[in-house]
């Protein structure tokens, strides 16, 4: 091969004499530069696994000199984080909704701690800015199904909404007024049409005047005769413009016909107290939180 | 040539057979697809083959460059699919109400149809075109085995049609780009056993003293990935006529499993078999000697030692042990290097000869492919740290360096190769127009910078968010937060991915224009060369 060893005239490297389909090999010694930072990748390499667990043996591996485990960084974090808040959690613990409520320092944690237990477990189906959508209620307005003061709040966290898993949960059934044949078709369209006036919204003048009669009979006793809802048995206010269903007069008559009836899982088989409170908070502070003792109607 | 022929066609018939039998007996429909689809090629396969029986021998004195050429076009429009449907699902993330009423084209199946479009089909077949090309130039002899290197042409189009087609119908291992069934891999098994004897065999037979360095690579290619195939893809089916499948492996030893193959499809697919393609094509283009030999050595058996054990470096934090956690980081690290030595051969080898770079787009867009190169294996052993990786895992920086080294290294090196291979193949001198090859270069260098920038900065917030505390030491975004602020990055990515499929859609044309018409001016087409 030697023979063939020819200079490139270029580089003024000599070539190292082989050749395929005209392409040619220069003898260019390795880059110092390359071969030193390879070596320094190597050193550096052989070094982090004495110091780090790395080498696997026949029942377990070197555990390094530095002693780490990425369970042990973990642990200690979360140590860190709970240390840190530990002298506000247990304030909160020991005390009421009503004082913390009152208590600046201690509403300002717990709103911040309520959000953040907020954004994992229910913006979901309440949404990251809490404004609900179709079938889910939107926290952010005065429109309390069961009741908007941090303790009803409090309350429908813990035990949930229609839900079998607690006996205390909250619960009501609405009866299905057409599927179960207790109202005929046209006295649901004209019922529907009278509660959208009781909302001060467009309807059927006549009709509502027809259903004015079958609302009083049939939904007054949940609903009022005013239509303003009864917390207690989470009868909506009819009156407020709010539909958790929709507001068209086919929506509403929809919902006479067959009602859903929404769900919410209980928390407090999930939560510890303490988030639960702090959630409570969060909910009541978004903006139509009632006070504890509500006006006398 | 007579019982030869015969023995072939009778294993046609009886594959025919066996297909139409388990599609007759298939427990779900994707099955049954799957097995007419097999008996329907068997089929073509047998027919061909009766055509040609009895007919004398195809002469054979030259280079085997027909299934090069299927290779190229076909290499050429499996690209442009998988980037259309890149596309696709670049706009889905961004809008995520498109398609979604259609099954077959929602986000979770298109996805691996992206994915293996591109590595699979586009790279895959650019990969042993080009391998078929140059081992036959750089050991001056024709493919070994006859008429084998078109199965092995034809069979790699059935498997990436199975492939699809099953995950189009939501067929899927749910194991990262080894998605098909067991079936599928099966297949795919034989193909490439086929694939390595054409390429072995032809090293055999050679009339040059040594092997060139390009065919190292290819070698370490077929070899390691038929290896990373067969394990990672063990797995025992439901039935032997349906579709599921379930791996031998369970638990942490699957993920581990997963990430061995997955890293080294990065590392002995979509680098060392493309390292192949540039230690052949630069030099050639260039018209340079290869920088360094011994580089070229110390290079080539460092990276083939360290890639194989890097894997566990996308297990960061898991339930992956500590110390394989240590090693997968420490083995990337120390990867960089050796990575590194491919692209100083590469760009080196252009020394007396930069000034080709303002009049030669093709060169052009080659040397840019090896500094993406150089860009993504800086950027890999990076995103291994630790600590680097706590940020970037599962975030979108991790798709914008998959991209620049998707993009910008096997795209532009594979693009680069089809504009000086195809032309020669069909005895043109050069291109259609050089003029379009610059815009599509410049308009893919646009595209892939658009695009890893977008990702880089979505990416590095949307780690920074999910950390967030507060002064209280809560945690500040919800994930859907995270989500919405990624919107607009989303769309940006999708204009950069836009811009380089309208770059690979004038490559089309230009190509087209080359090939289609026009009369070979050259001569030696297919003739083996003289001993140097």
């Amino acid at each position: 091969m030697a023979k063939d060893i020819q200079k490139d005239e270029i580089t003024g490297t000599d070539t190292t004499g082989h050749e395929w389909d005209g392409i040619k090999e220069l003898n260019t010694p390795l880059p110092k530069w390359w071969l030193y930072t390879l070596y320094g990748t190597v050193i550096w390499g052989l070094a982090y696994t004495v110091a780090y667990p790395a080498w696997p043996m026949l029942t377990s591996a070197t555990p390094g000199l530095l002693g780490y485990t990425s369970r042990g960084e973990l642990a200690e974090s979360v140590n860190q984080a709970k240390e840190g808040q530990k002298a506000q959690l247990e304030k909160i613990s020991a005390a009421s909704l009503e004082d913390i409520l009152k208590d600046p320092e201690m509403l300002a944690f717990a709103r911040a701690g309520g959000a953040a237990a907020f954004k994992v477990n229910c913006v979901q189906c309440h949404g990251a800015g809490a404004a609900g959508s179709a079938g889910y209620p939107n926290l952010n307005d005065d429109d309390w199904l069961w009741g908007g003061t941090a303790d009803h709040i409090y309350t429908t966290l813990q035990h949930g909404i229609r839900y079998t898993v607690s006996a205390d949960t909250r619960d009501s059934q609405m009866p299905a007024f057409g599927a179960d044949g207790i109202l005929k078709p046209e006295e649901i369209a004209d019922v529907s049409h009278y509660v959208l006036t009781l909302a001060g919204e467009q309807a059927d003048a006549a009709k509502a005047e027809a259903g004015k009669q079958p609302f009083i009979d049939n939904c007054a006793a949940c609903h009022g005769e005013d239509g303003k809802g009864n917390a207690d048995m989470g009868a909506p206010n009819l009156t407020d413009k709010i539909w958790l269903y929709g507001g068209s007069v086919e929506q509403v008559a929809q919902q006479v016909t067959k009602p859903r009836h929404g769900v919410m899982p209980g928390w407090s088989t999930r939560l510890d107290d303490t988030t639960i409170k702090q959630l409570a908070v969060y909910v009541h502070s978004l903006g139509g939180g009632q006070a504890a003792v509500p006006a006398t109607q | 040539m007579g019982s030869g022929s015969l023995v072939q066609m009778g294993l046609w018939v009886l594959l025919a057979i066996i297909a139409i039998t388990m599609g007759a007996k298939a427990e779900d429909a994707p099955f049954a697809v799957h097995m007419f689809i097999f008996a329907g090629a068997a089929i073509l396969a047998l027919i061909f083959k009766a055509r040609s029986f009895g007919k004398p021998a195809a002469e054979t004195t030259g280079y085997l460059d027909g299934v090069v050429r299927w290779g190229a076009i076909i290499t050429v429009f499996w690209g442009v699919v998988g980037f259309l449907v890149g596309l696709v699902i670049a706009l889905q993330l961004a809008y995520p109400d498109l398609l979604t009423n259609i099954e077959w084209l929602n986000f979770g199946r298109l996805r691996p149809l992206h994915t293996s479009a591109v590595v699979f089909a586009f790279g895959g077949n650019a990969l042993i075109c080009t391998s078929f090309y140059v081992v036959q130039r750089t050991n001056r002899t024709r493919l070994a085995l006859g008429n084998l290197a078109w199965f092995v042409f034809w069979g790699y189009q059935l498997f990436i049609v199975l492939a699809a087609t099953g995950y189009l119908m939501g067929v899927t291992e749910g194991r990262e780009y080894a998605e098909p069934e067991w079936h599928v891999d099966l297949w795919l098994t034989v193909v490439w056993v086929a694939y390595f004897l054409v390429f072995f065999g032809t090293l055999l037979q050679r009339k040059e003293p040594h092997i060139y360095v390009a065919n190292w690579f290819y070698l370490s290619f077929i070899v390691t990935i038929a290896m990373l195939h067969i394990v990672n893809n063990l797995s025992i089916p439901v039935s032997f006529f349906g579709s599921k499948s379930y791996s031998v492996f369970s638990g942490v030893q699957d993920a581990l499993t997963q990430w061995w193959y997955g890293h080294n499809a990065v590392g002995f697919f979509l680098t060392a078999g493309f390292l192949g393609m540039m230690y052949y094509f630069i030099p050639k283009r260039a018209d340079r000697p290869v920088y360094s030999y011994r580089l070229s050595i110390v290079h080539f058996w460092s990276l083939i030692f360290l890639y194989i054990w890097a894997g566990p470096h996308h297990l960061h934090y898991t339930a992956l042990p500590d110390w394989a956690q240590t090693l997968g980081m420490v083995f990337s690290i120390m990867l960089w290097m050796p990575s590194w030595g491919g692209m100083i051969n590469g760009l080196m080898t252009l020394s007396g000869a930069w000034d080709k770079l303002r009049t030669d787009p093709v060169l052009r867009m080659m040397v840019i492919s090896v500094a993406f190169y150089g860009m993504s294996t800086f950027e890999g052993p990076m995103m291994s740290i630790k600590a680097v990786n706590s940020l970037s895992h599962y975030t979108d920086w991790t798709i914008g360096h998959v991209h620049s080294g998707a993009l910008g290294w096997v795209g532009m090196i594979s693009m680069g190769c089809m504009y000086h291979l195809i032309p020669r193949l069909w005895g043109q001198k050069e291109v259609y127009s050089l003029r379009l090859v610059s815009w599509h270069v410049w308009l893919s260098t646009l595209g892939i910078v658009v695009y890893a920038s977008a990702m880089w900065v979505s990416g590095i917030m949307q780690g920074l968010m999910w950390r967030e505390y507060d002064d209280q030491g809560f945690l500040v975004y919800s994930f859907a937060e995270t989500v919405a602020a990624m919107h607009p990055y989303y769309v940006i990515r999708a204009f950069g991915g836009a811009l380089f499929l309208v770059g690979a859609l004038i490559m089309v044309y230009n190509l087209y224009r080359t090939v289609w018409g026009r009369s070979p001016v050259t001569q030696n087409v297919g003739v083996i060369s003289a001993a140097a």
